[in-house]
């Protein structure tokens, strides 16, 4: 017989909540802006909420995750997309582990596609595409670029290179053509779109908001975007995202049995 | 849609390395800058998961992202340069007689087999797990955090325009096979899938065949 949320003991279903919250005001514990092209890390502890807004409709945010507690345990981009049959992330998705756990889920999405197969650039990647702009004449303006973000956050918590991997890219839509030659979209982008990533872990949230590796735009022009931080509580039993398909059923179970 | 195939012109019988591998196990070899690995897929469209490493420094591996970016598309064929984490060519695809091989499809392991397939499929055998093994044993420094998004070299998993992924029936046949030169010194680690929870084998994981031969 196969287990199922039908199928745990009294136990382990009663431990997950019957429904989810929905934002309100009320539910918010911190807010912060957040500059283009700026990196920034921080812990998203299970049953809170970051809502990412992209404040101009042209944001990209950069993401790698890990579980807090063993961050051997990470985000992993082929186990989230085929599990989900998926290329792209959206409302009803989940972000995996590489230990088949959910990290985080996204309960909430007016965007509608976020990219996580192209990466970022690094320093190299910026100067071909933009030139170079060095603190000395820029000062704050000087060009940053997503890898180096991710360095200098990751190796504030003892990490480094081993663990840059496959990167989320919220806001980003690149489409695949029959040929697999990727296209970055954007006429469905619209100022104060969000995201919201609900955490079902203790995650590390590294970031970046350097542009897109794929970003048509003609100069070096990253985006801010606001960060809110909201106490919304774990998946409910009836959550879309634990229903959108049996794989993440699974992958719920996974996770709570983690924290019995 | 297939991308252009090319045969090789190299022969067998000159190659320095000629072995062939069941299937479910790892491989792992050293490559000099130069020399040409050719995979075979003797039977017809079984996986072949392959990660690569720097030797001067495997903290330089393979990467998907860079590879991606690179070429401004998802399959590899004749022509992709893998590419490393230092955004520098690994290894540049010179013959190719399948078509395409995938980037997105990672490796198998016992954990996302709880949740693709059923939490009682834990103990089926899955390419983590010779990736791990393979590491633990390695005269170098290799553990998890340097288990990466690997390349699989003969398997078929399509996108769609809407966004759609899934692993489809492969479109590689007996005796097809995919040759690439060592762009710099490596460390190659295989794991020769033994998935049987869904098509990426054929559902029957099959030998594979390795050949290097040494650059002119």
């Amino acid at each position: 017989m196969e287990t199922s949320f039908a199928t745990l003991s009294p136990m382990a279903r009663a431990a997950v909540p019957s429904t989810s919250t929905s934002f309100a005001p009320e539910l918010v514990l911190w807010e912060e802006r957040m500059p283009g092209g700026a990196h920034w890390s921080g812990l998203l502890r299970r049953g809170n909420t970051l809502r990412l807004t992209d404040l101009h409709g042209c944001a990209n945010v950069s993401a790698l995750l890990f579980n807090q507690e063993e961050k051997t345990e990470r985000y992993n981009m082929p186990d989230t997309l085929k599990a989900q049959h998926t290329a792209y992330l959206t409302q009803g998705h989940v972000c995996y582990s590489d230990m088949g756990r959910v990290l985080c889920s996204i309960a909430d999405d007016s965007c509608g596609w976020h990219d996580t197969m192209c990466g970022v650039l690094d320093a190299q990647g910026v100067r071909a595409k933009y030139g170079e702009a060095r603190y000395q004449a820029h000062r704050n303006s000087m060009y940053r670029n997503g890898l180096d973000g991710f360095l200098v956050e990751l190796g504030k918590w003892g990490l480094g290179k081993r663990d840059v991997v496959a990167n989320l890219n919220l806001f980003s839509k690149t489409v695949a053509d029959a040929s697999g030659r990727l296209h970055f979209e954007t006429a469905h982008r619209k100022p104060g779109q969000y995201v919201d990533l609900r955490f079902e872990m203790n995650v590390l949230v590294v970031l970046s908001t350097a542009q897109h590796p794929f970003d048509p735009a003609p100069g070096y022009d990253p985006k801010a975007v606001k960060l809110t931080a909201w106490r919304s509580g774990t998946a409910g039993a009836d959550d879309p995202c634990r229903l959108s398909c049996a794989e993440n059923g699974r992958g719920f179970i996974n996770t709570e049995r983690y924290f019995l | 849609m297939s991308q252009l195939l090319v045969e090789s012109r190299l022969d067998p019988a000159q190659a320095a390395i000629d072995e062939v591998h069941p299937a479910g196990e790892p491989w792992m070899k050293t490559l000099q800058r130069g020399q040409i690995l050719r995979i075979v897929d003797l039977e017809g469209n079984q996986a072949v998961d392959t990660i690569f490493y720097s030797a001067a420094d495997p903290q330089e591996r393979y990467s998907l992202t860079h590879t991606i970016q690179a070429q401004g598309g998802l399959y590899l064929g004749t022509g992709s340069q893998l590419m490393s984490s230092e955004g520098r060519p690994m290894l540049t695809i010179v013959a190719d007689t399948c078509g395409r091989h995938d980037t997105l499809g990672g490796a198998c392991a016992s954990e996302s087999n709880t949740v693709r397939y059923a939490l009682e499929k834990r103990f089926m055998h899955n390419c983590r797990d010779n990736y791990l093994l393979a590491v633990a044993h390695a005269p170098q420094e290799l553990d998890k955090r340097d288990v990466v998004s690997n390349i699989n070299f003969f398997m078929n998993v399509p996108v769609t325009p809407e966004g759609r992924l899934t692993f489809e029936d492969g479109i590689s046949a007996p005796g097809k096979y995919v040759e690439m030169r060592a762009d710099m010194d490596l460390i190659v680690l295989v794991s020769n899938c033994p998935q049987l929870n869904n098509p990426c084998n054929a559902y029957n994981p099959t030998p594979v065949r390795f050949l290097i031969w040494d650059g002119v």
